[in-house]
């Protein structure tokens, strides 16, 4: 048992942030929200030269082949700078589905090798559009589009749908609603082998929310640390009132119990994607719940600053609030936990924490049905 | 104890409910952030003014129907439940009217009351500066007598609607020697004076809800000073009552809320997956009820001759936290549509407003007094708790 992350992982999630803040500020962010696009093509090169967008990648087509526990503390720096471009799904969800549908249909080898290769240096961008999500962010710059029919996945070029954009309340966010029609060319596996690519997709999509909002949640609490200390008011920080650092004393609370959830949902959809619903919509529920009190009182400490749109803390509050709902919301992801409590085979308890299949010994339980366990 | 509306009562409900159904706009209006959505609800002010809806329980000589506090709340129960526009006169008329109508001279009222009542001309309310926000006594901006008028100069901050009103009423300091709330004094000034400067700020919905103003030289009437020079604290203070205690929000906006939130749940009732929203809505409509029960319970009191003190900051509370709570539940039952923006004129009544409100929802606990500084006064004043 070892709950932590090595060096070449914490070398990797350094080098990011550092990139990150070289690259992302919220004056580019703005700047963004100014174009027709919103996506920085420049700052999406560059995140493939480090080899972010390939590092889910099996090496043989380009990628790093690392996993979700290599990759979670980078969403979660992507969140730290509100990085607009969707980073985290295309990395996390797409590269994986893809190499599972190049494993699942050996007709679709070349085509999803090629495309995965393309994935890792940048030079197309692959949606997936799972059915939780009525809308798709970047729709409009992606390439092709992984695509439910009933469970049956298709692969369509972008000529081959319609997009109806859609304002999001996120400015850096650029939805639309896809329009298509499904053909027997565009299929790349039926409903069966489907339903399991699917059930990982929206885990990996799941985790990669949870782990972007507990980095939002850490960047406004630390704006709103700061704020706190500089502005007086009846001569002295107005972060000296207890009031005020109560608000974000629970913040930090919040936060500590969400980091560790996340981490284990990580290691979980690393090990087995199909069976880390209860983990990770743990995770999500966790991290959603910092991120929204985040949003909550770092405008309150703000004041009428926060309030405003000058003021930078809303780039962080209204991605907080978009994600709550993404990939899931409160409700789904706590009625999984609910449904899977009210299993009567279920295994949980202190000594499945890691899931069933980690526990060294036999527990004389109902071991032998890994499936009813949670983690 | 009887509650049960009096037969006169049920009468003037009803009389509203008919003028409001034959004069309420066809078409909603815009967002009076906007120039154009400005105009329209200024329209709207002159209309409910020329019905003598105005102010109802301002006094007939000024436009009003000289109704009691109850009248007034079945009044705003009639407002809310139609779905009227919003008041785009609410600084003038709950705000500055009553206490134009306190500490004005018969000139000034006369000068201002029915320009006020009219729509004619619009308020902003002038109080807080960069340093000078929950530490409201902090106001540096000057107003220096010269003869006959006074010359100000200075900056202004956060004044609701301020980019398209017409007057703002302000606290400067009259006394330069002065410091916190000794030599204060309201003035009202008019924002196309010469020297005024108002510069708009983008709320989060993007729109310019509020304005900074900067004084240059400003030189206004001594006339416009209302009360007595250096009692301008004092002045604030019964405005801020007002603003805290019954006017500003009344019952009805949120119960209006709290229905139309439960209209969305028993829609939604199938798809619901959470049942912490089940309590969620409960709560909403539970509280709502509360406020209004509160309200019509102070109403009663100060119509009995009662006062009221500390408590409204309990009432400024749980307005806005009970606001927030109607407009998170809403967007949890939207779900993962709860982020769209809807279209304009598009006719997606299931996201209706919800959005915009919920953005709104996150100001209530900040303006009028945040809520920490609230329950400062809360603790200190009604609880009578030792001083931080
Ligand atoms: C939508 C909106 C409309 C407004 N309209 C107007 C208007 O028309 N006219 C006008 O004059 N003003 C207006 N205001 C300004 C409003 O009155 C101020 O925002 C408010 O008084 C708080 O001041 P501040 O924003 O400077 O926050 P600050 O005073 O800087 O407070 C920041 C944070 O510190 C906390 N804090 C400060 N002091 C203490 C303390 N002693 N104990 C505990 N906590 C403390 C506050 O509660 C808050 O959380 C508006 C504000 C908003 C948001």
């Amino acid at each position: 048992m070892d709950f932590t992350f090595n060096q070449d992982q914490m070398a990797f999630r350094d080098s990011l942030a550092s990139m990150l803040a070289d690259a992302v500020s919220s004056e580019s962010i703005r700047a963004r929200w100014q174009t027709q696009s919103g996506f920085n093509r420049d700052t999406w090169q560059q995140l493939a030269e480090m080899g972010i967008t390939g590092m889910l990648v099996p090496v043989a087509v380009g990628g790093m082949q690392m996993d979700e526990v290599d990759f979670v503390m980078l969403a979660e720096e992507c969140g730290r700078v509100a990085l607009p471009e969707p980073l985290v799904d295309i990395a996390q969800v797409s590269t994986r589905m893809l190499a599972e549908l190049v494993q699942a249909n050996p007709a679709f080898a070349e085509q999803g090798n090629a495309l995965l290769a393309q994935l890792a240096d940048g030079s197309a961008l692959v949606i997936a559009g799972h059915m939780i999500n009525p809308y798709q962010n970047f729709a409009s710059e992606a390439d092709y589009f992984l695509l439910p029919h009933g469970e049956e996945v298709h692969l369509l070029s972008r000529d081959q749908v319609s997009l109806t954009a859609h304002k999001s309340l996120d400015p850096s966010r650029r939805l639309a609603r896809i329009e298509w029609t499904p053909a027997a060319e565009t299929r790349i596996v039926d409903g069966q082998q489907g339903a399991l690519l699917w059930r990982a997709a929206l885990n990996r999509g799941a985790l990669g929310a949870a782990a972007q909002m507990l980095g939002l949640a850490q960047a406004m609490l630390a704006q709103t640390v700061q704020y706190s200390c500089d502005r007086e008011q009846f001569g002295k920080a107005i972060g000296s009132n207890q009031a005020v650092k109560h608000l974000l004393a629970d913040c930090a609370v919040r936060i500590e119990f969400a980091r560790p959830v996340v981490y284990r949902a990580a290691y979980t959809t690393s090990v087995e994607p199909q069976r880390a619903d209860c983990a990770v919509s743990h995770a999500k529920t966790a991290a959603a719940s910092a991120a929204l009190l985040c949003a909550r009182h770092c405008t309150q400490v703000h004041g009428a600053m926060g309030y405003t749109w000058e003021c930078d803390l809303h780039i962080w509050a209204k991605r907080s609030w978009a994600l709550d709902k993404n990939w899931g919301d409160e409700g789904f992801h706590k009625n999984r936990i609910h449904e899977w409590l009210l299993n009567p085979r279920a295994l949980f308890g202190a000594e499945y924490t890691f899931g069933a299949s980690n526990t060294a010994f036999d527990l004389g339980l109902e071991s032998g049905k890994p499936e009813e366990v949670c983690a | 104890m009887e509650l049960v509306y009096t037969a006169e009562q049920n009468a003037f409900r009803a009389e509203v409910r008919e003028w409001l159904a034959q004069h309420i706009p066809a078409e909603p209006l815009a967002s009076f952030d906007t120039s154009e959505g400005f105009e329209q609800h200024r329209e709207w002010e002159k209309t409910l003014a020329k019905g003598n809806w105005g102010m109802v329980t301002w006094p007939k000589a000024y436009g009003g129907r000289g109704c009691n506090l109850i009248e007034w709340l079945i009044f705003e129960e009639e407002y809310y439940r139609a779905e009227a526009p919003l008041r785009v006169n609410q600084n003038g008329i709950f705000l500055l009217g009553p206490t134009l109508m306190e500490y004005g001279s018969d000139e000034q009222k006369a000068r201002f009351i029915s320009k006020m009542a009219s729509g004619e001309e619009i308020w902003a309310q002038g109080w807080s500066e960069p340093g000078a926000g929950s530490d409201m006594a902090a106001i540096r901006s000057t107003a220096v007598r010269d003869g006959d008028e006074y010359v100000i100069n200075g900056q202004k901050v956060w004044s609701t609607r301020a980019v398209f009103a017409d007057w703002v009423f302000c606290i400067f300091r009259t006394d330069p020697e002065s410091s916190r709330h000794r030599g204060l004094s309201f003035v009202f000034v008019p924002l196309d004076a010469e020297g005024v400067t108002v510069r708009p700020i983008e709320q989060l919905n993007g729109l310019p809800g509020f304005a900074e103003i900067f004084f240059d030289n400003v030189r206004v009437p001594a006339f416009n000073r209302l009360g007595e020079e250096g009692e301008g604290w004092k002045i604030a203070m019964s405005t801020a009552g007002f603003e805290r205690g019954l006017m500003l929000r009344s019952p009805a906006r949120f119960q209006q809320s709290a229905k139309r939130l439960v209209e969305l749940y028993r829609q939604k009732r199938q798809d619901i997956l959470d049942s912490s929203i089940e309590d969620s809505v409960v709560r909403c409509y539970m509280d709502a009820e509360a406020y209004a029960l509160s309200t019509y319970q102070t109403a009663s009191r100060l119509m009995a001759g009662g006062s009221i003190g500390a408590e409204s900051s309990c009432n400024k509370i749980f307005w806005s936290e009970l606001d927030l709570h109607i407009y998170s539940t809403a967007m949890s039952l939207l779900g993962a549509r709860a982020e769209i923006i809807p279209e304009q004129g598009a006719a997606d009544d299931e996201l209706g407003s919800w959005l915009d409100g919920f953005l709104f929802a996150q100001s209530g606990p900040i303006y009028a007094g945040t809520n920490e500084i609230q329950r400062n006064i809360i603790a200190e004043r009604m609880l009578e708790m030792p001083r931080g």
